[in-house]
């Protein structure tokens, strides 16, 4: 007995394009792939050249809008302070995005397992999630004694929402065929959800994780804003806010373009963690030919 | 008119007595249903769509109780004493497929290292031990299927249940598979109860085919395809073979008509 289809398996190389079509296909694939970072380099340098001319031919003084030449100095000069207040910022995001993580997806396994905890809890899970932050962070630091348990509590609360919410779609996005198999062999509660929920919710998982990080750092920099420096020194967003104050705007730009960088960073690293964990089986994952 | 099936020694497997099955809104599904099934018996269960053959099925998996009537397993059930294969072939996609066909026994929380051998026999059996290490997304159709079968049998069910398994494959493939399930079937010597809307397919396989009628869904008939195995590509163009589907054709009819 012999397979349906004659594939080879691990499948070889592609054949070399022998023909006029694909051959268009492939060269037009090649151009937009240089395209992907020779486009947004060259628009990102046309905005920089812009920004200096705009500044220099109409005299702009440097207090109100400092040419990119002020920013880029003030980004090296001032990299001590602006490095050590980027880490506090990250060490505080990325604080936040692991109890986001471990709270939203908690959260999510013990609503799944329990219809009754999760009739009692979600709505106040949403009521939480649609609260602005920026409203409730004066709040907890009237409470919360240290400032980097407020500021956690902050980005959590922004953070661990899209990742319960996401979770809980995935653990409910089980193939119903799959769920009757696990039945019919008799499996446990905990089998399920190990082998067969926890699996198939992943890929949701791995979105609601990319969505979270990019909030735990909003999350970071609203409750920077809010509880001040004192205490536990400051982040970027503090560094930015005290730099405004003293008309550093110079400063005020070069901390925000390391806000943005860590923003780009975190998306980054959590993109390319995403695809190694679904490169293998999901769909997502899967480049197709045509 | 029901079609006396021969008398033989085989022990039974089970036997479902006068089942009802109701679903909410008083939808009819199943009435008073008898069915006896006997070690190695190929069963199909034909008829058209509503005739209640698929809800059958779900009822002797154990996924849902019946309304009226029992199901008598002639021995206590244990987990891997059924193997079911759906229309889809439903694998875990995150799984290749050694982990795919290694579940059932995962879940009896047997270890891999022990189960090995039951898993590669199962697929030496459908032909894909060179491809034990795939993903299912890097496998056609008809080898999905394949694998799914392969994951029905790893345990040595007593009962394999089939929900129209074939009914998405193009033709050479199902011809194919029809062929192998056969031979498979003949090999391990297991219990199988088939569900198919296909006359032609139901009366290459089966050595009895229970035709059903909807609304409600009830059997009309008992066909017996009494033509021996092994039956090969011979057996489909042969004389009998055409017979027998005509036989079952107007038993279809009669059921359709019934409805």
């Amino acid at each position: 007995m012999t397979a349906d289809a004659q594939v080879p398996y691990p499948p070889t190389a592609a054949a070399p394009v022998v023909d006029a079509e694909e051959a268009r296909r492939a060269r037009k694939r090649r151009i937009e792939q240089a395209a992907r970072w020779v486009l947004p380099v060259v628009v990102m340098a046309l905005t920089i050249w812009l920004w200096d001319r705009l500044v220099a031919w109409n005299d702009i003084p440097h207090y109100i809008l400092p040419g990119p030449g002020r920013v880029w100095g003030s980004l090296t000069g001032d990299w001590a302070i602006l490095w050590d207040a980027a880490l506090l910022t990250g060490r505080i995001t990325l604080m936040a995005l692991v109890v986001a993580v471990l709270g939203g997806a908690g959260l999510a396994i013990l609503f799944n397992q329990s219809r009754m905890v999760e009739l009692s809890f979600y709505p106040y899970a949403v009521i939480l999630q649609v609260t602005p932050v920026v409203a409730i962070a004066p709040l907890i630091f009237i409470y919360v004694e240290s400032k980097t348990v407020g500021m956690l509590l902050c980005a959590w609360i922004v953070a661990f929402f899209p990742v319960l919410s996401s979770t809980t779609l995935g653990l409910n996005s089980v193939d119903h065929n799959l769920r009757d198999l696990f039945r019919i062999y008799h499996a446990s509660r905990w089998q399920k959800l190990w082998m067969l929920q926890l699996p198939s919710a992943l890929p949701y998982f791995l979105g609601g994780l990319k969505i979270a990080g990019g909030l735990s750092l909003i999350g970071a920099v609203v409750a920077e804003l809010v509880a001040g420096t004192g205490g536990v020194g400051a982040g970027l967003a503090a560094r930015i806010q005290e730099a405004g104050y003293r008309l550093n705007i110079a400063r005020m730009f070069a901390a925000l373009a390391l806000v943005a960088a860590m923003g780009v960073f975190i998306f980054a690293a959590l993109s390319l963690l995403s695809h190694l964990m679904l490169r293998k089986w999901h769909e997502s994952a899967i480049k197709r030919e045509g | 008119m029901v079609a006396v099936v021969p008398f033989d020694q085989r022990a039974e497997v089970l036997r479902m007595n006068a089942v009802d099955k109701i679903f909410p809104g008083d939808v009819q599904a199943l009435r008073g249903m008898d069915l006896q099934v006997r070690e190695g018996d190929f069963i199909s269960l034909l008829g058209p769509s509503g005739c209640g053959k698929s809800t059958a099925l779900r009822l002797i998996a154990g996924l849902s109780d019946p309304t009226a009537g029992r199901i008598e397993w002639a021995a206590e059930r244990q987990a891997g004493d059924i193997g079911v294969v759906f229309q889809e072939p439903t694998l875990m996609p995150w799984a290749t497929v050694m982990q795919n066909a290694y579940l059932p026994f995962r879940l009896e929380g047997r270890s891999f290292n022990s189960a090995k051998d039951d898993i590669l026999q199962a697929l030496r059996l459908v032909g894909l031990e060179k491809f034990k290490n795939a993903y299912p997304r890097e496998l056609s159709g008809g080898m999905k299927m394949r694998v799914s079968i392969a994951r029905a049998m790893v345990t040595n069910p007593k009962l394999i249940l089939m929900d129209e398994p074939f009914a998405a494959l193009d033709e050479i493939t199902r011809f194919k598979l029809n062929n192998d399930l056969l031979e498979m079937q003949a090999r391990i010597g297991c219990t199988v109860i088939f569900v198919t809307h296909s006359v032609f397919e139901s009366v290459f396989l089966s050595d009895r085919i229970v035709v059903m009628a909807a609304r409600p869904g009830r059997v009309i008939e008992e066909v017996c395809v009494d033509a021996p195995y092994p039956r090969t590509e011979e057996f489909r163009t042969s004389a009998e073979y055409a017979a027998h589907c005509r036989a079952a054709s107007r038993a279809l009819e009669a059921a359709m008509e019934a409805a």
